[in-house]
This record gives structure tokens, sequence and C-alpha cells, in this order.
């Protein structure tokens, strides 16, 4: 960790609200490279307030890329340029001195905007709610190691089970499609025994909830996995499709 | 006031109390439930397991939860493991034996009925998560695989790579939705709750502000259910997420709920060193990787060469040697102590000189880099992309950190507070972890106070209780809102210069540097001047823009900030009143010769619970005696 300094010029976009038409303002800012993007932030809005300016509003809470709050487009990337990386995690020694950087909400119908880089991602809430579990009840469980599940499997589940629904997947699709989340928990549970049972029900109905919130389709372009922080496999939508077509024709 | 702290400890063998308890614990007809609501704030692993629960079961239930979604809470942070006391290893764990390293890592502060209790439903825990498919790690056979966690000399914590709290918190919110989807839960997000209603001195109700329209809103309940976790971010720089804070806590606090133990908070010996002034929060790296990092510092005072220009010889792993049957698997507040010694002796690294090297060189050497990469990968990338440093290349550095805050609302071992109705689950209580958590026992105690001990305790008060009909326009909730809204407007009609964030990180240091890792006197009586005089200087200079009527996390933050500004004060006199050291708490005045914490059990037994008699007033100290009927108290020893 070695201390120093650059200059940059942020481009923020800035909508006091869902009705307003929204317009980018410019700021320089000279910040530590040891400072995250979000750090970075927090200063410049520490200089805003006293300016009499209002802050830039912006979703974060973790900070240590785990709880999926935060996000937004920069320079074009979804989480910015680093692969693998959620916003908060970002450094800003990964920017040159000198840069503009160019700051965007999520933009995607389902993901209408609040404010500034604020959006509204309760659709994944309700998409999750359609299906994206196993119906067991507190109480009913067996021993935990009365059912073998290869670690094959189990890694498996879990490499899918690491979405941390950030939305980056659907920010970054030219269709703004929401496969890569859904198939990320259909195939976390799809991995597993104790999730087969409801699989073909689980998909059809996830899938159906999704169409219905306004997501686009998958039309492979490949963006989602390129964007996201957690590296989600582009073979889980493969997975899902077939669980969804065994579904409907079953 | 004629406050007393009963416990409720149900009698009998401490092996039976719990069954017994269950037993002879009221129950409500299931026809019946679906008559009482339930009002849960905070979705963690606590909140989210206590509502998915209580409304499978029939309840009425209302979530809350500031974030956009109740998957974010911040369980979903937590790292290590969750211990459970299954003995798959055949290793000599049991029941009991967690239990009892439970009393002794808590240094003998905590109530033995609740942690037997604790350790009693470990097992269950696991079983129900990985019905929900918990994804924890598994060994080729296809069983479940476990690790080692400090202050145990069992392997008895499960894990998911280093995402155990996510997977967790994620088979919670799975099985929350669930109950969303059936209509049998009304899911509240980016709400925060800002007062408790009590009527006729129950609690009935909550006063909540929602953070993107700025209404403010009266919720009825039958009881309230509080599980907002702790209040690591009164020190500002925290593991905690940014959001964290003691508001419904405190308010209900302000409300008649006594507070329990505040000044026993927990300093996490692995985190990443602090950078430097604008830095925003501390990243924990997971206690997991004491397993196979060994802690060092050079035996020479200031000490510059790098790390791998340092002979063997020339090396102190001060943990090894001062505490050879533990290692660096010691407690975390031994931990965290050994390393502030070695700093403050000059031997700490780094350009600041404080932290440490928790060096893997050896176990890359005998297990290969691939082993290493499965158990810690994501921590390791985690550490490499904030420093820009790759620990596989050389040792990591890490410093203590705020992390967990053992004291929390008193609870009797029904989960319930001094307000009836008011229940507070998780690390949000007081009541399993006395002076100092071990690893991996936060997620157990979230999971097993939502899934296992609340459906029976709730039920209880409810089957045993007759309550009165209140609706949302009793003048009690008039009263509460009003209070929310007038201080909401007085914050904002401040109008001065000075940002909500520089009064915080200025709490936070002083926190930090006189109620932290160690505490005396001196420090203590002069910080609850220096709270008092920030306090005021809030209220006169703080600048929060905008209004109350829509997005302003300013003003969300300014109350949050508002509350540690009252709260800070308590924790600081709690542990001016605590002559002893014992736990997370040390008072530099109270130490064996050679510096470890000197309990003094003969005066301090006890658990000491706050009565609020106004800001800036003395509290009432009221004791709850420890009584321990199982294990014999003596000077904790990791030697």
């Amino acid at each position: 960790m070695s201390a120093s300094t650059i200059s940059v010029t942020l481009k923020i976009w800035r909508q006091k609200n869902p009705q307003d038409k929204g317009h980018f303002e410019t700021y320089p800012i000279t910040v530590s490279t040891d400072a995250s993007f979000l750090e970075m932030i927090d200063q410049l809005n520490g200089d805003l307030i006293v300016q009499g300016k209002d802050p830039v509003a912006f979703d974060h809470d973790c900070r240590e890329g785990i709880c999926g709050m935060c996000g937004a487009m920069v320079n074009g990337y979804a989480h910015a340029h680093e692969k693998a990386t959620t916003l908060c995690q970002t450094h800003m020694r990964s920017f040159k001195n000198g840069e503009e950087i160019v700051i965007e909400p999520w933009r995607a119908s389902a993901f209408p905007i609040i404010k500034d880089l604020m959006v509204d991602r309760s659709s994944f809430d309700k998409i999750i709610q359609s299906g994206g579990y196993i119906s067991v009840s507190t109480g009913s469980a067996p021993d935990a190691n009365a059912t073998p599940i290869s670690k094959i499997a189990a890694d498996h589940a879990f490499a899918s089970a690491a979405c941390i629904g950030c939305g980056a997947c659907v920010a970054a699709c030219p269709n703004a499609s929401a496969m890569l989340f859904v198939s990320a928990k259909i195939s976390h549970l799809a991995h597993l025994p104790q999730g087969r049972v409801e699989g073909k029900k689980r998909a059809a109905a996830m899938i159906d909830r999704m169409d219905e919130l306004g997501f686009g389709n998958c039309t492979n372009h490949r963006e989602c996995e390129a964007a996201c922080p957690k590296e989600i496999k582009l073979e889980n939508i493969a997975l899902m499709n077939r669980e969804f077509l065994t579904a409907e024709f079953a | 006031m004629g406050i007393t702290l009963d416990a409720k400890i149900p009698s009998g063998n401490i092996a039976d109390k719990w069954d017994k308890h269950k037993f002879e614990s009221k129950l409500v007809n299931p026809a019946n439930r679906r008559k009482f609501t339930v009002l849960v704030v905070g979705t963690g692993l606590a909140g989210a397991s206590a509502a998915a629960t209580l409304a499978e079961q029939g309840y009425k239930v209302k979530t809350f939860c500031f974030q956009d979604s109740p998957r974010r809470a911040h369980s979903i942070a937590a790292q290590g493991g969750i211990n459970a006391a299954k003995n798959y290893r055949n290793d000599g764990d049991s029941v009991y034996r967690l239990f009892y390293d439970t009393i002794k890592g808590g240094d003998y502060r905590a109530r033995e009925a609740n942690v037997h209790r604790l350790a009693q439903v470990s097992v269950n825990i696991i079983d129900q998560c990985v019905a929900q498919g918990v994804p924890f790690a598994r060994e080729y056979g296809g069983y479940l695989d476990n690790r080692s966690f400090g202050g145990t000399q069992v392997a008895r914590t499960f894990y998911a790579a280093g995402q155990t709290g996510q997977q967790l918190l994620l088979g919670a919110y799975s099985a929350l939705s669930r109950q969303i989807e059936q209509g049998a839960i009304e899911s509240h997000t980016r709400t925060e709750v800002l007062d408790i209603v009590v009527v006729n001195g129950r609690a009935r109700g909550i006063i909540t502000r929602h953070l993107i329209t700025g209404e403010v809103k009266r919720h009825m309940g039958d009881a309230v259910l509080l599980c907002t976790g702790g209040y690591s971010t009164v020190f500002f720089l925290s593991t905690n997420a940014m959001g964290c804070n003691v508001t419904a806590t405190w308010r209900a606090h302000k409300k008649g709920a006594v507070f329990a133990n505040p000044c026993f908070t927990q300093i996490h010996p692995t985190s990443i060193p602090v950078h430097g002034e604008n830095q925003s929060k501390l990243t924990l790296m997971s206690e997991g990787l004491r397993n196979d990092g060994r802690v060092w510092v050079p035996k020479a005072k200031n000490d510059k060469r790098r790390a791998e220009d340092i002979p063997e010889a020339e090396r102190d792993y001060y943990l090894e040697e001062r505490y050879p049957s533990f290692g660096n698997l010691v407690p975390r507040d031994v931990a965290s102590r050994a390393a502030k010694k070695v700093c403050d002796e000059g031997r700490g690294v780094g350009s600041s000189g404080q932290s440490v090297y928790m060096d893997f060189r050896d176990s890359i050497k005998r297990l290969g880099k691939q082993v290493i990469t499965e158990k810690y990968g994501n921590l390791f990338d985690m550490y490499h992309k904030i420093t820009g440093e790759n620990p596989m290349e050389q040792p990591m550095r890490i410093y203590p950190a705020p992390h967990y805050t053992m004291g929390g609302l008193w609870v009797d071992y029904n989960l319930m507070s001094t307000i009836p109705g008011l229940f507070v689950l998780g690390e949000a209580n007081f009541s399993d972890h006395g002076a100092n958590r071990l690893g991996a026992s936060a997620l157990m105690q979230g999971l097993a106070d939502g899934y296992f001990v609340i459906p029976y305790t709730l039920a209880n008060y409810f089957g045993a209780t007759t309550l009165e009909k209140v609706d949302t326009q009793n003048p009690a909730f008039g009263d509460a809102e009003n209070t929310v809204k007038e201080r909401l407007n007085r914050i904002l009609s401040v109008k001065g210069n000075r940002t909500v964030d520089s009064f915080h990180k200025e709490l936070g240091r002083a926190m930090w540097d006189n109620c932290g890792m160690s505490r005396n006197a001196e420090g203590l009586t002069k910080t609850i001047e220096h709270i008092s005089k920030l306090r005021d200087e809030f209220w006169n200079t703080v600048r929060v823009p905008g209004d109350a009527n829509y997005v302003n996390p300013e003003l969300e933050k300014a109350g949050r900030v508002a509350d540690f500004l009252e709260f800070s004060e308590l924790m600081c006199r709690d542990a001016l009143s605590r002559n002893e050291s014992c736990g997370g708490h040390f008072r530099e005045e109270y130490q064996t010769e050679d510096n470890e914490a000197r309990r003094d059990d003969e005066n301090y037994c006890y658990v000491a619970g706050w009565e609020f008699n106004g800001v800036g007033k003395e509290p009432t100290l009221h004791k709850e005696q420890l009584v321990f009927d199982n294990v014999k108290l003596t000077q904790r020893s990791y030697k």
C-alpha cells in the first residue's frame, strides 16, 4: 500500500427522482490511490455538502463485496473495469491520473432509477419469491449427514449460490435480461438432491415471474458473465433452459 | 424505579432446562395464531429465521429492513463458519463441551442456561440449513466438512468457503421469501425503525420512516422482535456495514428497555490495517485463516526489512510462543491484545507500524497452493484487491478492528427485554457470549434464536398474556410519531457547517482510543466529557442538506450518529464502572503480572443492566448476579 494521489474528472449522472430527465455533472477531484471507489464518492459528497450542494445518492452497505447493495456503470462497465470485483472493492489505484470517469446508474426498465445512482431492484426479490427456495419448514429437517452429496455437486451448487444479487448482469446485458441471476438460483438448487424435488416447477415459476417483471431475453451476448463480480458462469443459463423445457413438456 | 432483572431461568438440571421449559410453556392453537401480528425489525440471520418460522406456524408477520432487500443484512458478510456440537469428527465434541467452551470463551460473564440451550439447538441448525440447500463444504465421501476455530480444541465449525454468513442468510432469506409469496409475511424494505411504541407498559408497535418516500408510518403489533445487530460502528471504522447502527435498540432503551454490558465489545484480531484518513471501513480476514496462517513480528524493534529478508531465528511467532496449546488459535480478545502489545513495543510492521504478519509460507509449502486456494481463495483475492499485495507471495498484514458487540438489550431466558412484548434476538441482545464471543458462534446464536427459541417463547408470551385491543389511533402512537418527526426536523434545522461523517469520525476515534482494546479510568472519564461536548456541537453545527420528503442518506446517517452520541456515553460509563478485566473488556488497572486480564469474580460476576434516566444523566445500574452451577470459574488459560 503506497499512498499517493491522482486527480481525475468525474462525470456523474444526476437525476432528482424517477420523473426528472436527468443529466451529467462534472466534478474534478484529487484522491488517494488507496481509497476505494466509494470512498472517493464519500469524499466528493463531503465537499458537496460543505458547499451547500446536493450530495450524490448511491446505494452501498457492507463495502466488502458481499452484500450486493452497491453498483454503477463506470466508463461503460458494470462495477468498473476490474474483473470479478464489485464497485466497493474497486480501488482508485486502478485509475490513471488525469482520467475522465463516467459514472451512471444501472439502466434497465425493470430497475427504475430512484435518484442519481440509486435504482429499484425489488424485482429481484419478487423473482426469488416466485420459487427460489426449497419448501422446507423449520423443524422438519433430517440429520444433516443423512444424504451424502458429492463434493463436485456441492461445489457446483456453491459456485452458483455465490451470486450477490447486485444486478450487474442485467445492467450489462443489451436486452436487460435477468437470466444469469435467475439461472444461478435455479442451478444452485438443482445441483442438490434436496433441491431436485421442486426443480422443474421452480424453473417454470421463476422464468414466468422474470418475464412478467419486464426483463429481456438472452441472446447470447455473454456480457452478463463478463460483468459478474462473483464470476457466475453462463452455463447456468443452459441448465436453466433444460429445466424449463423439460418442465414445459413433462 | 422497580426494575428487577429476573432472568426466569427454569429450575432443574442444566441439560433438562430447555426441554422442561418448552413443555411447560403455553401454546397458541394453530387456528388462533393468525390473530397475532408480530413485527420483526431487521432481516439478518436472527430476523429472517424468526420471521420465516413464525409465519410458517401461522402468525401474521411484518418484516422491516433499511436495505433494499432482506438478503443484504450484514449477517451476509460473516466469513468463517458456524459452530455446532455434531461431533462428526469424533474428536470429543459434545453439547456440554460447546457449552463449556462458550462460557469459558466468554470469560464467565454469560448466563449458563442460555448458553447450554444454544449448544443444544446448534445441531438442529445445521440440519435445517442443509435441508434449505445451504451448500456447506463437503468431503469427497459426500459428508460435511469441518474446520477449527479459535478458543476450541475440536473441529466443530461448518463452513461454505469464506462465505458462510452469505449462504446461511440466503437460506433464511429463501424461507422468508417463500412466506412472503404465500402472503404470510409483509416485507417492508428501505424502511428504518425510528421508535418503539409502548402502550400500557407493553411493546405494541413501531414508528418507521421509508427511506425513499420519507413517509413516517405507524405499525401495530402484538409483539415486537428487535433483530437489529450490533453497534460496532460506534467506532466509525469497524468491520460492520456502513448502515449498521444502534438506533432501534437505543430508542427501545429510552423507552424503558434495560441495556446490558454495553462495554463488552469484540475487537477482531485479523482485519486489514488502516490505510488513511478517508477510509470508511475495515475489512475482516476470517479467523479461519489462523488455521494455516502463522502470526509473527520481528524480534527486533523498528526492523524495516522486508518479511522475506528476516531469517527464521529473528522472527517472533508470539502466539505460538506464549500460548503453546492453542497457538495461533487463541480466542479473539487474547490475540488482539497480543497484537497491540507487540505493536506498542515498536515491533509492528508496515509503514504505520500498526500491523503484524499472518504468514502462509509454511502452509503453502506443506499443502500446496491449490489446497490453500480452495480453502481461502476468496479471502486472498479480497486482500489482494484492497492492499495490492498478494498473500501467496508475501505475508498478510493484519491488525485488530471492532467487529462484534456482546453487549445489547437485556433479555430474560425467553429473550424478552424489560419491556413486556419486546423481544431481542441475535447480536442485538446481550445473552450468550459474555465478555468475549468465540469465532463461528454469532451465526449459531442468530439462527438459534430465530429458528428454535423464539417460536416457543413467543407462543408462551401470547398464551400467558391477555392483550388489550390496540390500534394505531392510540395516543401512544401519536406521541411516538411526533417525537420522530420533531427529531428529524430538528436535525434538518441546525443548518451548520460540519458534516455528519466528521462527527462520526471524531466520536469513533475517541472511542477507539479510550474505550477500545484497552481502557483506563482516566481516559474513560475524559471521553465522557468529550462526548457530551461533541453532542452539543452536533446539535449546533451539523449540516444535513435537503429535506425529509425524499431520499436523503445524510439525514439517515445523522439520526444514527445522534443516537451513537448518546449511546457511546453509556458504553464508557459501563466500562468505567466495571473495575476488572474480562474478555474484550481490558482495564489497564486490572491485569496480571504477565499482562493477562484479571477478573474479579467476587465483585463483578454480574450482568450490568442500565436503566435510562435522560440524555447526559447518570443511568441507574441494575445487577443480574450470574450463578455458575456447572462450570467452575477459573483464570482463563490458553497456554
